[in-house]
């Protein structure tokens, strides 16, 4: 049973699509007047990753930053539609609670200026009053590790966030995104600052997230893409062409505009 | 020939240069001069006593014997305390201005807010002193104060309050806009509320920039003059430290004013080294200012 018609029966070794975690329903929205979003009806399997493809300014970006709700932070900015997750409207919820279970890495590395490397991990659980010493240490530790970070920076917990490399702050972001223990991790473009060696990284770090977490990554490199989802999206002008298990979308294109943009001739 | 074209604009380059250099000395000049007169007449009756000692009974030499220099004691307490109350008043009223304007302010409210602001902030220092004593007049006609708070500590700091406020709000709403989109969106991605990304992330990452604003304005009001002849007139020379709020006191300025225009050589004396003090003091909290400053730079590059 497939709540969404826009996802074809995906061949091997991919299995059918499971239920979703989180889901999109004639998702639209807005900045000002200018509409950038129709419509999107999409499903996020758990334990796998999703990328969203698609030329700049297609939409991508906002997309993401409306199932966090982190869309509607921006001044005049509003949706239509609905976003699921686990059936559950995130819109008819606390905005900070589905944030906590909603992740977010964005395009550059932003640690917080003024915090340590641990004080930035552990910001997220402090702020939101978690108080206990031996549970912020240990949260800390786990979520460096999961971000493949510690090994590099346990010498150095203590200096400021801001002295790490640029790959390392984005690592450093992925756990501060995971401190919180969210249940799925939304990423934005999370390597379009940084050089091969880092995206490579942060690549393989996908593949032991997914264990985990759902995760949801918008990319304008398709090669990325090819390599670390398991389902593929792509947008085009605000809307949803082509949504397909990622060796599909790009050996066997169902559209001819997802085929153009695979091959190059635009975007 | 170009030859001939390459060596003009050479040697235009260079005159440029050095007028640019002129014009720049013509500029530090005057702070020189300020600090050359005030040390080199200052020293003369600076020591320990002139900061423990209050205000001299005047006296002339000529015609007196026993003439003291007696000290600013009772004026550098003076200032500290009408900084401080002013301060006190002005730095959280004026953080949380400036915390509005920046983060919740882009709407009708906030324009007329920030226009406000710096209107408040061109308006003389005299006429904040008018305006703080007629609202005391009014306070003590309608009887809520009694007479002795028209013309005091209080009303004083409150002037002072009202010539830092828009300053520390301005300066604090630019440094809490320096702070960039993407770490308020990093905090509330993490399901942080709002009052608290706004308190405990952007205020903290804007906090020397914040601080540095608090200082200079605190530099201002220290060098505040007019207001103060108004409501701290003293009972015309006071010669010894306020104890209350009612109270009026004697303030480095003030003294300075005093002391400079009267015709007695310990007072004029004290003068320069009031001068020197107040000088000091206010280049120190500069380079406090600027030290806070590097701090958050330096935080970025390390």
């Amino acid at each position: 049973m497939r709540s969404d018609p826009t996802a074809p029966e995906p061949r091997a070794p991919l299995p059918p699509m499971p239920p979703a975690k989180l889901r999109t329903e004639k998702l639209s929205a807005w900045y000002g007047k200018k509409r950038v979003l129709e419509e999107i009806s999409l499903n996020f399997a758990p334990n796998e990753v999703t990328a969203i493809i698609g030329p700049s300014g297609c939409g991508k970006s906002t997309l993401i930053r409306c199932m966090n709700r982190i869309h509607e932070v921006t001044p005049h900015a509003r949706i239509e539609g609905r976003v699921f997750l686990d059936d559950q409207d995130v819109y008819r919820q606390e905005a900070t609670s589905v944030r906590r279970r909603i992740g977010m890495v964005f395009q550059r590395a932003n640690p917080f200026p003024t915090m340590s490397v641990f004080d930035n991990v552990a910001a997220g659980l402090k702020l939101n009053g978690v108080r206990d010493k031996a549970r912020l240490d240990e949260q800390v530790v786990k979520s460096l590790r999961q971000a493949a970070l510690w090994e590099e920076v346990k010498e150095g917990l203590y200096a400021p966030g801001v002295s790490l490399s640029g790959g390392q702050q984005q690592r450093l972001c992925i756990a501060r995104a995971l401190a919180v223990e969210p249940e799925v991790l939304l990423m934005d473009e999370p390597c379009s600052a940084l050089d091969p060696i880092a995206t490579a990284k942060i690549e393989d770090l996908l593949f032991d997230l997914k264990k985990q977490y759902t995760v949801v990554i918008v990319t304008h490199n398709m090669q990325q893409a090819a390599r670390v989802a398991d389902r593929t999206a792509f947008l085009y002008l605000g809307k949803l062409v082509e949504f397909n298990a990622t060796r599909e979308l790009f050996e066997r294109p169902k559209e001819k505009l997802t085929e153009s943009y695979i091959t190059g001739r635009f975007g | 020939m170009r030859f001939d074209r390459d060596v003009r604009r050479k040697l235009f380059s260079h005159a440029m240069a050095i007028a640019c250099l002129a014009c720049v000395a013509i500029a530090i000049l005057p702070l020189g001069d300020i600090l050359y007169t005030s040390a080199v007449n200052g020293l003369k009756v600076l020591s320990f006593q002139f900061f423990t000692q209050n205000s001299p009974i005047p006296c002339d030499p000529r015609f007196q014997t026993g003439c003291s220099f007696g000290g600013i004691y009772n004026s550098i307490q003076g200032t500290l305390l009408l900084i401080v109350i002013a301060a006190g008043i002005a730095l959280p009223v004026g953080i949380l201005c400036g915390i509005y304007l920046s983060e919740f302010g882009a709407n009708p409210l906030g324009n007329a807010a920030r226009f406000f602001a710096d209107v408040l902030a061109g308006v003389p220092s005299i006429v904040m002193g008018v305006v703080v004593f007629s609202l005391f007049l009014l306070l003590f006609q309608d009887g809520y104060i009694t007479s002795d708070y028209v013309l005091s500590v209080l009303s004083a700091s409150i002037a002072l309050a009202f010539i830092m406020l828009p300053i520390v709000a301005r300066t604090a709403e630019e440094a809490l806009r320096l702070v960039p989109t993407t770490t308020r969106e990093a905090a509330l991605a993490l399901g942080i509320p709002r009052y608290r990304v706004v308190l405990r992330i952007v205020l903290r990452s804007a906090r020397s920039a914040v601080i540095t604003g608090g200082l200079l304005a605190v530099a201002r009001a220290a060098g505040e003059t007019a207001p103060l002849i108004i409501l701290n007139p003293g009972n015309l020379f006071p010669f010894a430290p306020a104890l209350g709020l009612h109270q009026t006191t004697a303030s480095l300025p003030i003294s300075i004013y005093r002391w400079i225009v009267s015709p007695y050589p310990n007072w004029q004396a004290d003068a320069w080294g009031a001068t020197f003090v107040l000088v000091i003091l206010m280049l120190g909290i500069s380079v406090a200012a600027r030290l806070a400053l590097r701090e958050r730079f330096g935080a970025a590059l390390r």
